[in-house]
């Protein structure tokens, strides 16, 4: 009995609407919680559950946030989930004890065509009439008491964004919860449908519930089976036979009667919407042109439109480079000051050089690009929230379209540019299934914010700090050049398997314009603290562990090559000093002949010039150390497949060691430069300068622009992603697909990569 | 130009006119019509994206796009001067 009891006090309540009315922001308004909103539709693709703040303590209130839907006909994977949860079709979701319609105010007409088809569904529904302020702003005055009259359901005004209405809304759902359980309403339709419509509803609604099945209002259930194709599904399989065969003659006899089953439901509804909009909206203000359209006339100008659109493109990645600079160094010092006051703390020896080499070398080197990472993701969070995502679809429809995708395409792949994670889950909202699959497959093409510090430190380790044509930063260029090159890549291997593996239609894009929103403070603020947190739990996490396991690797098996070296050291002291040292004494010589000799500006004498000696030595006697390493031994295994894109075993290394997360290569680059070099040192802001300072067994530079670009190139197309992986898995159900995505990636990573180094040799770049 | 008027491609920026037909696949209709746009909608004709793909058309208060493939085979007729008094 208790636990009965127990039970039934907690409920569940949905948000629905269409895209981008606000109900993610109501969500989080009523929850306390983050999800991410932004000013275009398809945001949210999946469903998210939240407890209500505020209720009494013997009731559990649960919110849940649906992707938006223009109706109960979805066109693809996030619309059907709405239909599937106020259907009662998903299994883990109890019966919903109220429905909240968000209904955008300023666009009230078609909100009102998927509410009214809500209500109808029969359950206790509450209205929150979001936006008011943009209403408002069109001129436009709604007359809450008459809506709520017309639907027979009560309206909430609000204006999510500024919390306005939250109250109200929690308050009615609160109370719409505490009444007595009310079993699913047969209410009638709002629809004014031709008389020979009425017995052909009546009867299915009959046999709907003769059968049992009914979990929404029969009458609303029977409208849907009769008009949608895809509702009533094929024969015996959503519904019995008897329902499937009565709809069959049913639609025949209204197609007989001179009616059209497919639309006079969708015309009836909107007539009775066009009255509701007579009646309650007065326009007090004729507003030609918004602020909105103003705007437009610019951003989507024939001419304009286009250069501010890569005008934006180009500011984001110049600024990337520029204005993170400051805070960049600043972090690289304070990591620098750190590890010198660990190092002069800590007795030398195996503890110190795993935390300085290994932990804050190698995490250090990733925590100092947070600030780019940051930025960039400020211009994606800008982006999404005034609502130019929509405009950037706009323009680039076409050109996507040459390669048989469509502009709702463009919005997972720049997702993508901060992560492709969230760009894959982003396909959802595309129809066609086929070019879901396609926009999976090159999402990964888009440069994702792991790759900033690889394309960063390559950058400033091989390109030079040059200003080309009076302004922009060569190093800039080649940032935003890598992006291009990715992007350009995405799009023609979008081509080839649209041509080949993925055939098939574009289906029709129809996208809305949302009005541009004003983004506030708090959101984007919570968009880059959350950012921040993945960030640094990566950090954390899987960089931290594996740059640990990463030392051992370099530092174990200790090879003994000491005495070796110091042969040679012996011989190289005795024969200009002209003393007879003895090996066992080495170590106490070397430090005395440091303590003792003093460098005076430009004077070589005979001591610094053997100091100088005695450290390239050293130098060598780490390298052959770290080569016979197991990291080493391991680096040296791949190098045969690497070389002939002019990387070396170390760079190898890097690029195992990041085969799960990206960013990993900088880190492990830094771990590897500073257990090699002397790790009193190593600070973190040269390591573009250890980068400088590796040679080539011939005594060349490793690191030239032509290198780094092959590397580049490399870390464009290979799919080092565990989390990528993981999803495209999850996305496709396909095995298949998601390994072959992998190797395909890869294949593209080393033949490019190649291709730059050779075609690059050949023609004198080295 | 068809019996039913003419294509919405042919119009102009800025042009008012009212759907007069839409010869598409039934599919394709139903969509449009769930969003508003049903024979005897007004709709505006904003103007053609940058790459002269597609257009953006305003209708029911609210900005749509839709291809240009799809756009030549909607028809419109020039609309019924509301009286507004
Ligand atoms: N001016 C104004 N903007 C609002 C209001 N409510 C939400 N917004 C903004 O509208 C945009 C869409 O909000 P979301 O909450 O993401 O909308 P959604 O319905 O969850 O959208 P999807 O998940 O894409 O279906 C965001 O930019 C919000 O900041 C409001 O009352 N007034
Ligand atoms: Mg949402």
């Amino acid at each position: 009995m208790e636990e009965g009891k127990a039970l039934t006090n907690i409920f569940y309540v949905a948000l629905t609407g269409n895209p981008n009315c606000g109900k993610t922001t109501v969500f989080n308004a009523l929850t306390g919680l983050h999800a991410k909103v932004g000013n275009y539709p398809g945001v949210t693709v999946e469903r998210k559950e939240g407890k209500l703040k505020g209720t009494p303590p013997d009731k559990q209130i649960i919110i849940l946030d649906l992707p938006g839907t223009y109706s109960f006909s979805p066109k693809s994977l996030d619309e059907q989930v709405a239909r599937d949860v106020l259907f009662n079709r998903i299994k883990d979701i109890p019966r919903l004890s109220a429905v909240v319609v968000i209904v955008d105010a300023a666009n009230l007409q078609r909100n009102l065509y998927y509410a009214t088809e809500v209500i109808e569904l029969g359950y206790p529904v509450i209205i929150g009439l979001n936006m008011m302020d943009v209403a408002a702003e069109n001129g436009e005055i709604v007359n809450i008491e008459k809506l709520s009259r017309h639907l027979n359901v009560p309206v909430i005004p609000m204006v999510a964004s500024k919390k306005e209405g939250i109250t109200a809304l929690r308050q009615a759902v609160i109370e719409q919860v505490s009444r007595p359980a009310k079993l699913i309403g047969v209410i009638p339709l709002f629809l004014n449908l031709p008389d020979y419509y009425k017995p052909e509803i009546e009867n299915i609604a009959k046999l709907l519930r003769e059968c049992g099945n009914a979990q929404v209002n029969p009458y609303s259930e029977a409208i849907l089976t009769i008009s949608d194709e895809k509702a009533l599904g094929e024969r015996g399989k959503n519904y019995p036979e008897a329902i499937y065969d009565a709809v069959h003659e049913a639609r025949k006899r209204i197609e007989s009667a001179g009616g059209d089953w497919k639309t006079d439901i969708i015309g009836a509804r909107y007539e009775f919407i066009s009255d509701i909009n007579t009646d309650c909206v007065t326009q007090i203000l004729n507003v030609q042109e918004t602020f909105s359209d103003k705007l437009d006339r610019v951003l989507t100008h024939r001419i304009f439109g286009l250069i501010i659109f890569f005008l934006i493109m180009l500011l984001m990645f110049q600024s990337i480079f520029r204005l993170a600079k400051l805070p960049m160094d600043l972090i690289a010092s304070g990591i620098g000051s750190v590890n010198s006051y660990v190092v002069e703390n800590m007795p030398p020896g195996a503890l110190t050089s795993l935390i300085t080499d290994g932990v804050i070398a190698g995490v250090g080197a990733v925590i100092v690009f947070l600030p780019q990472i940051l930025l960039l993701f400020l211009f994606l969070s800008l982006l999404e929230d005034t609502g130019y995502m929509s405009r950037a679809a706009f323009i680039m429809d076409r050109l996507m379209s040459k390669v048989g995708l469509h502009g709702k395409s463009f919005i997972p792949l720049l997702s993508s540019f901060a992560c492709a994670v969230p760009g894959i889950m982003a396909t959802r909202t595309i129809e066609s299934n086929k070019d879901r699959l396609v926009t999976i497959l090159i999402a990964p093409l888009m440069s994702c914010s792991a790759r900033l510090p690889v394309y960063a430190v390559l950058i400033s380790a091989c390109i030079p700090d040059i200003k080309v044509f009076g302004f922009f930063k060569l190093q800039g260029l080649t940032l935003m050049g890598a992006y291009l090159f990715g992007i350009i890549l995405a799009l023609v291997m979008a081509l080839i398997f649209k041509k080949t593996i993925l055939k098939g239609e574009i289906p029709m894009l129809l996208m809305e314009l949302p009005p541009y929103k004003r983004p506030t403070l708090w959101t984007i603020f919570r968009h880059l603290w959350d950012r921040f947190v993945i960030f640094m739990r990566q950090a954390g996490t899987i960089i931290l562990g594996v740059n640990i396991i990463l030392w051992f690797l370099m530092s174990y098996p200790k090879a003994n090559v000491e005495t070796r070296f110091n042969e040679s050291r012996v011989e190289i002291i005795n024969s200009t000093l002209g003393v007879s040292l003895t090996a066992d004494k080495i170590n106490d010589f070397i430090e005395q002949l440091k303590q003792n000799t003093k460098f005076t500006n430009g004077v070589e004498t005979a001591e610094t010039k053997l100091l100088s000696e005695l450290k390239s030595i050293d130098k060598e006697e780490m390298s052959e150390w770290l080569s016979n390493s197991f990291a080493g031994r391991l680096g040296r295994t791949i190098e045969p497949i690497i070389k002939p894109l002019g990387f070396d075993w170390k760079i190898g290394i890097g690029i195992l060691a990041s085969f799960a997360s990206r960013e990993t290569f900088v880190s492990t680059m830094a771990v590897i430069y500073s257990v090699e070099s002397d790790a009193q040192e190593g600070s973190l802001s040269t390591l573009a300068n250890a980068f400088k300072e590796q040679k080539r067994s011939d005594g060349t530079k490793l690191f030239t622009p032509l290198t780094g670009l092959s590397l580049i190139v490399f870390y464009i197309c290979a799919l080092q992603c565990a989390a990528t992986i993981v999803v495209v898995g999850r996305e496709t159900r396909s095995w298949k697909w998601t390994t072959f995505q992998w190797i395909y990636l890869g294949i593209l990573a080393w033949t490019l990569s190649f291709l730059v180094w050779n075609v690059g040799r050949c023609l004198g770049y080295n | 130009m068809t019996a039913t008027g003419q294509s919405l491609m042919q119009m102009a920026n800025g042009t008012k006119c009212m759907i007069a037909a839409i010869d598409l696949s039934s599919e394709s209709r139903e969509r449009l019509f769930e969003l508003g746009l049903l024979v005897g909608t007004t709709i505006e004709v904003v103007r053609y994206a940058p790459l002269g793909d597609p257009v953006e058309i305003k209708v029911r208060g609210y900005r749509l796009m839709i291809p240009r493939s799809e756009a030549e085979r909607i028809f419109v007729v020039p609309p019924i001067v509301e009286n507004k008094g």
